[in-house]
């Protein structure tokens, strides 16, 4: 295999995990701050990318549509916090379970009744369309490298908003100690549909960008959501450095896997077992990480109470 | 002797109702329904192994799925060589494939039954959200693994031309196979009663309830918890057999994360670690799923608010509405 594609494989594999994490953010920081498991997560992923096409298509503005997303899916996220959430962060795991569950029913179902089952298509905007050439003439997706360093700058961006903002402040405050805030004069309430709201638009941005890259239909975020809570898994539940640590090892390994183990298989079977075989394992390279990592660290790579 | 509680009651009139139920669907002339009740018997089969670790055990299993489709793919897979008379595999020893449902049954069980003993020796290690995201992920797993293995239909699944068969028991007629499937769910239902009520039951209850006190009596919950969440797996792994046979199909579907869901909804809707809650539980979506689905095709819609509603507002489920909380004497 030659160096270049392996190159490009792993910028794939660096741009999927950028997404993931864009997804993964959310549901640690809701998930660390609230005590809440949110399957529906993946719901505002879809919300987000049917936003910017149906925008885009409308006004013609990839970017006009960018923006729509993150309003669409942060009001939406608002919404749904105050009208259902709100009442399970007393209840048990298996309540939010099924609560989030009913909730991508309600919003995939509704989704298809606006827009139908068919998928919608969204172009990624014209100067990104084309290949941009980076040293030794190698040439890569434009629209995937902006993905790699506008993800890379909103993992800054939050770093910065956790770590040196007063909001950010009374987000660590409200996980290490919710009745103490409280007391202290922070609305935990507002602060709690703050959190949900800046989660769910981040998962409207990842739906939308990705949007250019597959289609846009129902049921997309799904796949993302599981891959999103393997990574916070990996990388310890409530830990936002842990779930940039592990996006970027799922998407990582799940590209490599897939481009590599075919080959792999094919040094001692015939090409045809081998691509099947490897096909099939390379799908479930990451689950095998997974377990991997939970036999030496069940609490995940950053444990969140160091 | 304690005096009958309305809901043994409520359970014995179900038990009636689902014996006759062909003869009823006989005389209404609607021979459909009866095809409706045993995909009620087969789903409350499932639940009531997925009650097992959730009900009795609190253990939150979001992928047991797994167990469904693998049990799936054990007949797909038998009947399939079966039909086309090739062996399943020749080396070291020969394998034939098989249609006689007592043997896919004990295939099904024994599979399902290593799956969730792996599963359960990694996922069991962890508590929570974690036990909640990892069983959704080996499921995920095995899903994702069917769907890129082209030997046995891939994303496409595997068709079987006819019902396999079972001794002495036209399978083909509607109302037996719903007779054999009403009996194997009676079977689950009647193990999970004395499981409950036997030592180890207990224990599993004291594992749900304080894991600590369990273990200063010198019993290690970590054990007790396997137990369960494999014999938990191997009734779902039944069940799953069983619906492959109805529907002569089986996809990656029956593996997918919404069926993990929707096992786990029947179990909710019916009441949580009640004996019969499964079964109401599935007979509730069945009925749902018939009157709602025949007029709008997003019924599934209706049924998230449903659902919504029972999680923030009637707690306890079907049961615990008509029949008060859970009595424990």
């Amino acid at each position: 295999m030659s160096t270049t594609l392996l190159f490009e494989q792993l910028l794939n594999g660096l741009q999927y995990g950028v997404t993931l994490f864009l997804m993964a953010a959310g549901l640690t920081l809701v998930f660390g701050v609230m005590g809440l498991i949110n399957l529906a997560h993946g719901s505002l992923y879809m919300i987000g990318a049917f936003a910017c096409a149906a925008v885009a298509a409308a006004t013609g503005s990839f970017w006009l549509g960018l923006v729509a997303s993150i309003v669409a899916a942060g009001f939406a996220g608002v919404l749904i916090e105050m009208l259902v959430i709100r009442r399970l962060y007393d209840r048990d795991h298996l309540d939010q379970v099924l609560a989030t569950f009913a909730l991508i029913l309600i919003l995939s179902e509704g989704c298809r009744m606006v827009f139908g089952s068919f998928p919608l298509y969204l172009d990624a905007p014209g100067f990104l369309a084309g290949p941009v050439t980076l040293f030794g003439g190698f040439q890569y997706s434009a629209y995937r490298l902006a993905i790699i360093l506008v993800g890379g700058l909103v993992a800054l961006g939050l770093y910065l908003l956790i770590t040196k903002t007063r909001l950010g402040i009374r987000i660590r405050a409200g996980e290490a100690d919710r009745e103490m805030i409280a007391a202290l004069g922070v609305n935990i309430g507002t602060l709690y549909t703050i959190v949900f709201a800046i989660g769910a638009a981040l998962a409207g941005f990842a739906g939308a960008m990705m949007g250019a890259i597959q289609s846009v239909q129902v049921g997309m975020g799904e796949p993302v959501l599981i891959l999103a809570f393997v990574v916070i898994v990996i990388g310890g539940i409530g830990s936002i450095k842990g779930a940039l640590i592990g996006s970027i090892l799922v998407g990582v390994v799940d590209t490599l896997g897939r481009v590599t183990l075919p080959g792999f298989f094919n040094l001692f079977m015939d090409t045809a077992a081998a691509n099947s075989v490897g096909a099939a394992l390379s799908s479930m390279s990451i689950y095998v990480l997974m377990a991997i990592i939970l036999i030496f660290k069940p609490e995940g790579l950053v444990s969140n109470n160091a | 002797m304690p005096s009958l509680s309305r809901e043994t009651y409520l359970n014995i009139f179900l038990s009636l109702a689902l014996l006759v139920f062909p003869f009823i669907a006989t005389a209404m002339d609607e021979p459909f329904y009866i095809t409706l009740a045993t995909r009620v018997a087969i789903l409350s089969l499932a639940a009531v192994g997925l009650n097992l670790a959730l009900g009795t055990g609190g253990l939150v299993s979001f992928g047991h799925a797994a167990f469904f489709g693998i049990g799936g793919y054990a007949m797909g897979i038998l009947a399939s060589h079966a039909q086309t008379y090739t062996p399943i595999f020749t080396w070291p020893f020969v394998i034939e494939g098989t249609n006689q449902m007592l043997i896919i049954w004990l295939v099904a069980i024994v599979m399902s039954g290593i799956a969730a003993l792996f599963i359960g020796l990694l996922s069991l290690r962890t508590s929570g959200v974690y036990f909640i995201m990892i069983t959704l992920a080996f499921a995920q797993m095995i899903y994702y693994f069917m769907i890129s293995w082209p030997t046995y239909g891939g994303e496409d699944g595997l068709s079987i031309y006819v019902r396999n068969q079972f001794p002495g028991v036209n399978t083909l007629d509607p109302s037996s196979f719903f007779y054999i499937c009403l009996v194997l769910m009676f079977a689950g239902l009647g193990l999970s009663a004395m499981i409950k009520n036997s030592r180890f039951g207990a224990a599993l209850q004291a594992a749900r309830q304080n894991e600590e006190r369990l273990a200063a009596t010198g019993i290690r919950p970590f054990n007790i918890k396997l137990t369960a969440f494999v014999i938990s797996g191997m009734i779902t792994g039944l069940a799953g057999a069983l619906m492959a046979d109805l529907n002569r199909f089986v996809s990656p579907t029956m593996l997918s994360w919404h069926m993990s869901g929707e096992i786990m909804v029947l179990v909710i809707l019916g009441g949580v670690g009640r004996l019969y809650g499964p079964v109401v539980g599935a007979l509730i979506f069945i009925i749902f799923e018939f009157i709602f689905g025949g007029m709008t095709e997003f019924w599934q819609f209706y049924l998230g608010l449903v659902l919504l509603g029972v999680v923030l507002f009637a707690r306890g489920g079907a049961i615990g509405l008509l029949a008060g909380k859970a009595r424990h004497d």
